[in-house]
């Protein structure tokens, strides 16, 4: 079978590093838009992150956002677009710490836009500190001894805060090391989009995403850490599902 | 009607399709109004968890090429510098309104013109200038609205409509029709062209401000210079009342204007021949008309609810042709006619035995 890019991503090459979750979550990303043959209707809030410069691979409409402040930014293109769908890219530096308010409310809100949050537990694109997301003990560059929860809290749980506020229709976990993971990611990827479709209420799909630059690993050291170490922290699954049931691309 | 309500009214006139807002007094009446008046026409209102939200709720409206617009007080409009600078580098349009109170910090909520180098100077970090409009009555709350979402949409910036409690808080009979003069011309609210509107038919659109190769930010700087140039030459607006045969000028926007003009009233009842520039539009400032004039005045006042802010740009621009002093004050004082009156006899150093 002949290699065939999603149309919703541009033919270019990317500045991730080798490993990195970003292009995979990219492409996902692409592909269900291309499924769902929305291309034309879609406008997207890129992070302040690795993910910057997510507008330049991807081939529909997308805007910038500061850090943190995606999920307004799309308030304001979803309350002003009805007809369009609207998504955010948001890092977990930029969802999780920065952007903890935005988030919030506009998953209280119940915002009819798709969240897909990357989490690789440090902020990679300023050099790998500690993020709200980073595991206890954890080394990070802010965090040289590891990340202690006396001194620096525990690992944050997004996905199961946000379950809990009525708002949210659609709330997911799902990672990116293993083919099998990936199809899952798609599946809770299309069923964000189908949930904004139905305008049942705001949706977000965590992704445990490798940073290998960031954690100082291989690539490969990088997938068995998201397996041995991320998991049993951040377990996987579908948390909350209000919409009504979709039926799934085979 | 009241000044908070003309203005909110102006804005649903001049077709703004969106308003974000946190409350913060001494402006409530703006997103309590805009919260009843928008869902009636069909248009948007949210209130936002933040001022920080708000700001990005404006720019998430803009990209897509709507009319929006925020509103808040100082320590409100101190948070959305973040957006303000966000909406500057990708060349958005928005109108923020700031009903200026007593500050640092928290300060009070009393009349105040101190937020004008935050205003006027940038706020926000960045090479950038805000449109900055001063409204001296409820009528131009009302009609400076229209001109602000004029200016916003002719040169793709923000712009800020620069008032205060008073007359936010102030009744006074109101017009409602739409406004021929201040306006900017020429100005296409179609934003199809531009705007973020889905890739259909066409390659995809993107707003940013990170500009990383070799150059780039550097070229569209100039780009927005250039911009800023432009507007400059063609935007500046101000009233003059008696100046031609004036020895003391008064300058004094806003609030302080409609009292500089009472003053200059009584001072020329008593043989004082004083007169009033009222900049309109506090940025781009009346920089080429004080050039042109100062040197034809004994001296030249500056008014304002701060500690000395106006003024500065005032000496910029007089380039010690003329002494130029200050008076003001800051904390909810309002200066009076009086006061002014004597002030204005003290510093032109006449000695008066009444
Ligand atoms: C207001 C502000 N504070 C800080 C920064 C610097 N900064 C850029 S990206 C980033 C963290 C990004 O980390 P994350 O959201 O986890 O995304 P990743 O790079 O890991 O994909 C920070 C702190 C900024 N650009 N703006
Ligand atoms: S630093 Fe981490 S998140 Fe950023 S591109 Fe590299 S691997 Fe990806």
């Amino acid at each position: 079978m002949k290699y065939q890019p999603p149309h919703a991503l541009q033919p270019v090459s990317t500045h991730y590093c080798a490993g990195c979750g970003h292009g995979v979550a990219h492409r996902l990303i692409c592909e269900v838009i291309d499924e769902l043959g929305i291309r034309e209707r879609v406008l997207a809030v890129a992070p302040v992150g690795c993910a910057v410069l997510a507008y330049d691979y991807w081939n529909f409409d997308v805007t910038e956002a500061a850090h943190g402040r995606a999920p307004a930014v799309a308030t304001g293109m979803k309350r002003c677009n009805p007809d369009k769908l609207v998504f955010t890219y948001q890092g977990d530096g930029d969802l999780a710490a920065i952007g903890a308010g935005e988030i919030v409310n506009a998953a209280n809100r119940g915002e009819l836009i798709s969240v897909f949050f990357i989490n690789n537990a440090n902020y990679g694109m300023t050099g790998g500190q500690m993020a709200p997301t980073t595991l206890l003990g954890q080394k990070t560059t802010t965090s040289p001894a590891g990340r202690v929860a006396r001194r620096e809290g525990w690992p944050m749980k997004v996905v199961e805060m946000l379950t809990q506020l009525d708002g949210v229709a659609f709330a997911a976990r799902c990672a990116l090391h293993t083919p099998k993971h990936i199809r899952d990611a798609k599946r809770a990827i299309h069923t964000a989009f189908v949930t904004q479709m139905q305008e049942a209420g705001f949706a977000i799909v965590e992704l445990l995403a490798a940073c290998p630059v960031g954690w100082g690993v291989t690539p490969i050291q990088a997938i068995e850490l998201v397996e041995q170490q991320m998991i049993p922290v951040y377990p996987l699954g579908v948390f909350k599902q209000a919409s009504s049931p979709v039926s799934l691309p085979s | 009607m009241a000044g908070n309500h003309a203005l909110a009214e102006g804005a649903i006139q001049a077709g703004c399709d969106a308003y974000f807002g946190y409350p913060i007094t001494p402006q409530n009446e703006i997103p309590e109004y805009m919260a009843a008046r928008m869902p009636e026409e069909g248009r948007v209102f949210v209130q936002s968890e933040s001022e920080l939200a708000a700001i990005s709720m404006v720019m998430g409206a803009a990209v897509t090429g709507k009319r929006a617009m925020t509103t808040s007080s100082s320590p409100g409009i101190s948070l959305m510098q973040e957006g303000i600078s966000y909406l500057c580098g990708c060349e958005l349009p928005a109108v923020i309104a700031n009903v200026v109170r007593g500050g640092p910090g928290l300060g009070n909520i009393a009349a105040a013109q101190s937020d004008y180098f935050q205003a006027v100077k940038g706020g926000g970090h960045g090479d950038y200038h805000l449109f900055v409009l001063a409204p001296a009555s409820v009528q131009e709350m009302f009609d400076f609205a229209f001109w602000a979402f004029d200016l916003a949409f002719k040169y793709r910036n923000p712009v800020m409509i620069l008032t205060d409690g008073l007359i936010g808080q102030m009744m006074e009979p109101l017009t409602i029709r739409e406004p021929s003069w201040p306006r900017a011309t020429p100005v296409s609210f179609d934003a199809r062209d531009w705007a973020l509107t889905g890739a259909a038919g066409r390659p995809p659109r993107s707003f940013k401000s990170l500009f990383l190769g070799d150059g780039v930010l550097e070229a569209h700087n100039a780009k927005l210079q250039a911009k800023y140039a432009r507007a400059a030459a063609t935007e500046v607006r101000y009233e003059t009342v008696a100046t031609e045969d004036a020895q003391l000028l008064l300058v004094a926007y806003g609030i302080m204007a409609r009292v500089c003009r009472e003053t200059v009233d009584r001072l020329r009842a008593r043989g004082i021949k004083a007169g009033l520039l009222r900049p309109l539009t506090l940025w781009p400032f009346p920089t080429a008309w004080l050039a042109a004039h100062a040197a034809q005045f004994a001296h030249i006042l500056v008014v304002e609810l701060s500690c000395g802010q106006m003024v500065e740009d005032v000496q910029l621009a007089v380039q010690a042709r003329t002494p130029v002093s200050f008076y003001g004050r800051a904390g909810g004082g309002i200066v009076t006619c009086q006061e002014l009156t004597a002030v204005a006899i003290e510093r032109l150093g006449i000695k008066e035995t009444s």
